[in-house]
């Protein structure tokens, strides 16, 4: 399989903590979102405090745990919301 | 024509515009929500609050949410606008007004949309305590 890089936005306590609204995460092809949480979590250490409560969302709407991501989609990683 | 209308902005909300995009001579009743930011929460007071938003995504979940809504009550429009940004206490955070025949569903209507509008639109809200310290808030979340 081929590594791939995957960008991923960042928001709120997920940008402060990386201290970057932008994170790219090394990855194998056709990963699915549970193991991308797992590359997330040893590539950026700094987000472990929110580790288990991270969302990540894939062009623009929640994605499943089993669900494969490609280098086009859009990626974002973020803990649960609190608007209103 | 869809009547409906989105927006994260960083401007102040003008409540009283988002209220007359919904109002339609086939409608009898007229809801408007608005959150405001409160000084005094479990006893600790809040000096500002920052909003942060994840536009594309807040716009097609806000999106869903009214088209689940219309399935579930006769709206005639909805209108949601968010702030983001810096907002000081007393400050319009989020406005939504509904549009329906009678009372009741624009009533119901637009409390789902606040409560579900908490649970899933990808926006978080930062508190600055009086004490210098701040602090995320985030809770946990049904994405169902």
């Amino acid at each position: 399989m081929t590594a791939q890089q995957i960008q991923i936005k960042l928001f709120a306590r997920a940008r402060e903590l990386a201290e970057s609204d932008l994170i790219s995460v090394a990855v194998s092809e056709g990963i699915t979102v549970a193991s991308l949480r797992l590359a997330i979590a040893e590539q950026y250490p700094q987000l472990k405090p929110l580790s288990s409560q991270l969302l990540i969302a894939v062009d623009n709407a929640y994605a499943g745990e089993d669900q494969t991501l490609n280098e086009k989609q859009e990626v974002a990683c973020f803990p649960p919301v609190s608007g209103g | 024509m869809n009547p409906d209308f989105i927006l994260i902005t960083d401007k102040p909300i003008d409540y009283a515009a988002v209220t007359e995009r919904v109002r339609s001579n086939e409608c009898g009743a007229v809801v408007l929500f608005m959150g405001t930011v409160r000084e005094m929460t479990a006893g600790r007071q809040t000096v500002a609050l920052d909003y942060e938003a994840y536009p594309g995504m807040a716009q097609q979940m806000l999106q869903q949410l009214i088209s689940e809504a219309r399935a579930k009550w006769p709206v005639h429009a909805v209108a949601i606008e968010h702030r983001v940004g810096h907002l000081a206490l007393g400050e319009i955070s989020v406005a939504i007004a509904v549009s329906s025949p009678h009372r009741a569903q624009a009533f119901e209507a637009g409390r789902f949309l606040i409560d579900r509008l908490k649970e899933i639109v990808p926006i978080w809200k930062k508190e600055n305590w009086s004490d210098g310290t701040s602090e995320w808030e985030h809770k946990e979340i049904k994405t169902n």
